[in-house]
């Protein structure tokens, strides 16, 4: 760090501040006067009501609640889902090898395509008639295993997980990787002459080792599960059934239906949910890892 | 066992991606009749439907528009910003910091609600300049956070000794800053690129007029118009998809590295 810092770096700083205080943290503030009113959105008058819209998303609001649900069972799926799968492939593809190189190429392939993409693929992977799931099933004699997917009210929002995680799999592969390459080759050759077997190995050595990757990649799919709204509207249409609601969906929905003082008092509830998830799994990691 | 695990997972990758080419190549009922099988009478009627009727390809130029302006800002802001915060005194440059990496943790649906309020009033709706701004404005706190993580491993006399020499402020940025920085740059790039290119949201809640859609926004659209047309369907998701995956292939590297980057911001 310099001690003598020219001067002209404070003005290097202001264009970027100047459009992101102009366009983000303004109508962030603004966002919640807007919650405390009735305003539609376009008329010219509007009132007051305080707390209303909070209290009233809070604890008297099915369709919120339901998305929130939704979106909770969603977040556990590509969460658990998500970070196991991930370090597994990590640790199946750590050596340095072409063929691991490859496959690693492979893996990622889906993170470059669009959500709404991604959303047609699985679209018709889940086609209950003439998909590629139900066809699969059927060729392999599981036919009983065949299902609705998206069709199915009580699961639907599971079979999007699962698109989800095909889609960001990969790219939290690459950060277990990264992860597997700094663990020191010692600990494992020490583990090795203690008669430790591989399972034993991964307990005592990897999974210990790798505890800062696996909180960046719990936190950050935390994050992509609360913004799964692209890969929603494209699986379900706009907007979507409330099966498939999540809170993302919600708060468009609201309002695109004109009410968007509510609207407003809703993404600040979401905030809070996030807030609280994030928190909640700091305290988690911190029971784990002790 | 290891073998077993890969091969499934590659096919769990590959297999749908090359339906989903092949079908486009197919009509509706060549593709439901044998989806994993090779086109029997190869079609180009998908793609002339969608890149004429559709006017995809006003679309494709809408976000390579779009893209060819919002991602050079967002770097140029982006960097300037990371170096002041490389280089300002601890607590101006942790303030500085703090404050984009607040954006960090706030999703864009929280405050799209007043930004659209914002952007209507100022006539910036409906345009793809509005488009631009925003994506310049909801990525500049990554760009920071990538850039700014790079310059400050870089040791202080490399500017010092430039400025003892008498070069200003704005020639070290231009002639060693940017230059050192350059993979990180490249990184950032490519991912602001994916980003941009990709996103959905903002396209949805500024753009009514047809001729203003960008790629995924068109997309979306298609949806309702198609329903179960799949042909047209992966047909739309060919064109919109080729351009990030023929940049992949070539610039494979960079591409894990920036991404990741991007991913490594929380």
């Amino acid at each position: 760090m310099s001690r003598r810092t020219p001067r002209a770096l404070y003005l290097f700083a202001l264009p970027a501040l100047a459009l992101y205080g102009g366009f983000f943290l303004l109508p962030a503030v603004q966002g919640l006067q807007y919650a405390t009113t009735d305003w539609d959105g376009f008329s010219p008058a509007f009132h007051h009501v305080g707390a209303a819209n909070l209290t009233d998303v809070v604890s008297d609001d099915d369709l919120f609640r339901n998305a929130l649900t939704n979106n909770l069972k969603f977040l556990l799926v590509v969460v658990l889902g998500q970070t196991a799968l991930a370090l597994l492939l990590a640790v199946l593809l750590a050596a340095r090898s072409r063929g691991s190189t490859w496959l690693r190429a492979v893996f990622f392939l889906p993170t470059v395509l669009s959500s709404v993409s991604v959303a047609f693929i699985w679209k018709f992977v889940y086609d209950p008639n003439f998909g590629l799931a139900n066809a699969v099933l059927g060729a392999v004699g599981l036919d009983r295993f065949q299902s609705a997917y998206l069709g199915d009210e009580d699961t639907a929002i599971l079979w999007v997980a699962v698109a989800q995680i095909w889609f960001h799999a990969g790219q939290m592969m690459v950060i277990y990787i990264a992860g597997l390459h700094q663990i020191p080759e010692e600990l494992y050759d020490a583990a090795k002459t203690d008669g430790a077997g591989r399972w034993q190995q991964f307990r005592h050595v990897t999974w210990p080792m790798v505890a800062p990757a696996t909180a960046l990649v719990v936190a950050y799919t935390t994050l992509q599960s609360f913004k799964a709204f692209d890969l929603i509207l494209g699986l379900a249409g706009n907007p979507p059934r409330s099966s498939l609601d999540v809170l993302a969906t919600r708060i468009y929905a609201t309002f695109a239906n004109s009410q968007l003082g509510y609207a407003a008092a809703e993404s600040i509830v979401f905030m809070v949910a996030i807030a609280v998830v994030t928190f909640l799994q700091n305290r988690a990691a911190r029971m784990v890892h002790k | 066992m290891r073998r077993v695990a890969l091969g499934i997972y590659t096919l769990l990758i590959i297999v749908p991606l090359v339906v989903i080419v092949g079908g486009s190549f197919k009509t509706t009922a060549d593709l439901f009749a044998s989806p994993f099988g090779l086109p029997t009478r190869p079609t180009l009627d998908n793609y002339v439907t969608v890149l004429a009727k559709q006017d995809l390809l006003g679309v494709l130029g809408n976000s390579v528009l779009v893209v060819a302006v919002s991602v050079p800002v967002t770097l140029l802001l982006g960097s300037l910003t990371a170096y002041a915060v490389a280089r300002l005194p601890r607590w101006p440059s942790r303030i500085l910091f703090g404050i984009f990496a607040l954006g960090l943790a706030v999703p864009a649906q929280a405050v799209m609600i007043p930004q659209y309020v914002q952007f209507d009033r100022l006539g910036l709706r409906n345009s793809l300049t509005g488009l631009m701004l925003i994506n310049v404005v909801v990525t500049l706190p990554v760009a920071v956070f990538i850039l700014a993580g790079f310059m400050r491993t870089l040791p202080a006399e490399l500017f010092e000794a430039a400025e003892i020499d008498g070069a200003g402020p704005w020639a070290v940025f231009r002639r060693i800053v940017v230059p050192v920085s350059a993979p990180s740059l490249a990184a950032t790039s490519i991912f602001l690129v994916v980003m941009h290119w990709n996103d959905l949201l903002y396209p949805l809640l500024f753009i009514d007029d047809p001729s203003k859609r960008t790629l995924p926004l068109a997309l979306l659209d298609f949806q309702g118009e198609y329903l179960t047309e799949y042909p047209l369907l992966f047909t739309g998701v060919v064109v919109a998809s080729l351009p990030m995956v023929l940049a992949y292939a070539f610039l494979q590297r960079h591409f894990v590295a920036g991404i990741t980057a991007g991913a490594v911001k929380g």
